[in-house]
């Protein structure tokens, strides 16, 4: 089923993936809990620690799905094997490994004793949020991601180019290019901050964007069967938007941290129009649906990707927008509101993306066209288990946020962070209880692939379609 | 969409709209740069004297323990402990109070509660991380946070 054998690489990335996906969860409950059982496995791991593990697995989970998806998408677009599938099997294991080492550091060694370990005060990088990885990980990542734009890039340069393959590299070139900022980290606190928002929003509002746009591109053209030239064309456009509205949008991180106030007016007016992208490719997806030629038989792959496109806009988009106007932002700036927001964004937009592809491509990695009804069935409960309590962890957040914008900020008697807090509890017992939901959601999908694999052996269990005469 | 709009108008947008984005940027960014020096402080970072290098090292100590694990600091960071941005400013204008709290923390922490964690610092790094918030505090944030609270 699979047009390039190389494209199996991806099923290693994939793998990967996934077990990062279910240790980011569990880290992610340990922290719901501290949020409401403050000593929580105190002082063995403490919330920052719990915190690094279930962001950086985050990270890299969502990155290894990018190059699995990569490496599956860009053969077949360029009509060739991989340049060289061995060094995309290497990069893996090196990653893996990387990981691997960094998070048991993270857990097993104080954290200052881990910066000591690996020589930090040479080139300090770690202590930053989302860039706590020791400065060595940090080199390994951009030795990987050089390693494979080489790969990637040689085979397109090769083969055939295509706009879908076209615009993915230029996304993984800038994810590359962009994260090289995170070697930059002066003493001066304002420029600190303004270069790290060079790599942590030029990714997720926007090279990170191209990337999306056309692996949802790739796997539309292939469940629906629509013309390739009117899918390039809506890509150019999302993506053109994309950057237009997102570049400049970075003005909204630059409201309240030493940075002039101009940044007020730039950043309330670009990124008030940042949901346009996404409510395009909420438009695209269902409009390539409605217009198919084919009735793809993987129907969990086509549920996945309208997902993206509708929790990408709600996540990013809208609830975005809530909180990005200066005048808004000033109150509900580093609260609960943002935490709301990061949530339903990531698992809208990034985590579904990299779902959809391997929901698409892992049934053809493995000679079918499509898992069996049953195990699709699975995935589809999967896909509202974890959709719909992620749209619940969300909601419970931004109640929280609300009324703790009310009363440690908005109120004539404002008070006290911890005493704020408290009053919060019940919004945090409530968004552990939808953390648990989506936990049994994550559990579903992993048995769907267990399913699938196990129904494969029984050829008429095929949800492929068969013609009637037969 | 219309016939009239075709994939090469689409890719030109794409092309002509991205280069033109990132050169606005770029100008921004080179304007912010030279208004900074009035808003950063930076007059106190000079690390031939001893202040400069106390916060230098207080950023450091700041970095090497993860503190923006738990905190916020000018409203970035994690939510599950307070701003720092201003605390300098909460805890009176003093030091001396920022020091004793990091100091006397439970290394056990309090049962059933939040606690920050018990870093066994020297005098001298608690000097530096103190003088490191009182540094951000002074940084010009735009009137941000609305109030003492953080």
């Amino acid at each position: 089923m699979m047009k390039y054998k190389s494209q199996g690489v991806a099923k290693l990335y994939f793998t990967g993936a996934i077990a990062l996906f279910v240790a980011q969860i569990l880290f992610g409950l340990i922290l719901g809990l501290q949020y409401v059982i403050g000593d929580f496995l105190f002082p063995e791991i403490p919330f920052n620690v719990a915190r690094m593990v279930h962001t950086n697995t985050l990270i890299v989970w969502l990155l290894m799905g990018f190059m699995g998806a990569t490496y599956y998408l860009v053969p077949e677009e360029a009509e060739r094997e991989l340049y060289a599938p061995w060094l995309a099997v290497a990069m893996f294991w090196i990653f893996l490994i990387a990981a691997g080492l960094t998070v048991a550091g993270y857990l097993l060694v104080p954290y200052a004793g881990l910066a000591k370990m690996t020589g930090n005060e040479l080139l300090p990088t770690m202590g930053r949020e989302f860039l706590e990885q020791p400065t060595i990980t940090k080199i390994g990542i951009v030795v990987v991601a050089l390693v494979f734009l080489f790969n990637v890039g040689m085979t397109i340069l090769k083969g055939r180019k295509t706009v879908v393959s076209l615009i993915l590299l230029i996304g993984l070139t800038g994810l590359a290019v962009l994260f090289l900022f995170a070697f930059y980290n002066p003493t001066n606190l304002v420029l600190d901050k303004f270069y790290w928002w060079w790599v942590v929003h030029l990714w997720v509002e926007g090279v990170w964007e191209l990337i999306m746009a056309s692996i949802l591109a790739f796997v539309l053209i292939k469940t629906t069967g629509v013309d390739r030239e009117v899918v390039e064309k809506w890509l150019y456009v999302i993506i053109a938007m994309a950057l237009i509205t997102g570049i400049i949008g970075t003005g909204h991180h630059y409201y309240w941290i030493g940075t002039p106030e101009y940044w007020q007016w730039w950043g309330s007016i670009f990124s008030a129009l940042e949901p346009i992208p996404f409510f395009m490719m909420t438009v695209f997806a269902f409009n390539m649906v409605n217009r198919r030629r084919r009735n793809h038989p993987n129907k969990a792959a086509v549920l996945w990707a309208l997902g993206t496109a509708v929790l990408a806009f709600l996540g990013a988009g809208v609830w975005g927008f809530l909180h990005t106007l200066s005048p808004v932002n000033f109150y509900t700036h580093g609260t609960q509101i943002t935490a709301a927001h990061g949530h339903l964004a990531f698992f809208g937009a990034y985590v579904l993306i990299n779902i959809t592809m391997i929901s698409y491509a892992w049934p053809l990695m493995h000679g079918r066209e499509a898992n069996s009804m049953r195990a699709q069935v699975w995935e589809m409960w999967s896909f509202w288990l974890m959709s719909v309590s992620m749209v619940f962890i969300t909601l419970f957040l931004t109640g929280a946020g609300i009324l703790q914008v009310y009363l440690q900020r908005f109120t004539d008697v404002p008070q006290q962070f911890m005493v704020v807090q408290e009053k919060l509890a019940l919004f945090y017992w409530l968004r552990e209880l939808a953390g648990l939901i989506f936990f049994i959601g994550l559990v579903v999908y992993v048995v769907s692939f267990f399913v699938a694999a196990r129904d494969a052996k029984r050829p008429e269990l095929s949800a492929e379609v068969t013609p009637a005469s037969a | 969409m219309a016939q009239t709009f075709t994939k090469s108008m689409a890719r030109n947008i794409f092309y002509g709209g991205t280069v033109f984005f990132v050169l606005l940027f770029l100008a921004l960014t080179f304007d912010t740069s030279r208004a900074l020096p009035t808003r950063d402080q930076r007059a106190q970072l000079d690390p031939s004297t001893e202040l400069g290098q106390r916060i230098a090292h207080g950023k450091a100590l700041w970095e090497h323990n993860n503190c923006i694990g738990c905190h916020t600091l000018l409203g970035e960071g994690a939510y599950f402990a307070p701003e720092l941005g201003n605390v300098y400013v909460r805890f009176g204008n003093n030091k001396e109070a920022i020091k004793a709290f990091i100091k006397y923390r439970p290394a056990e922490g309090i049962a059933g509660r939040r606690s920050m964690p018990q870093f066994n610092f020297s005098d001298d790094e608690l000097e530096a991380i103190a003088e490191f918030l009182k540094y951000s505090s002074e940084i010009d944030a735009a009137g941000w946070p609305p109030n003492i609270q953080g």
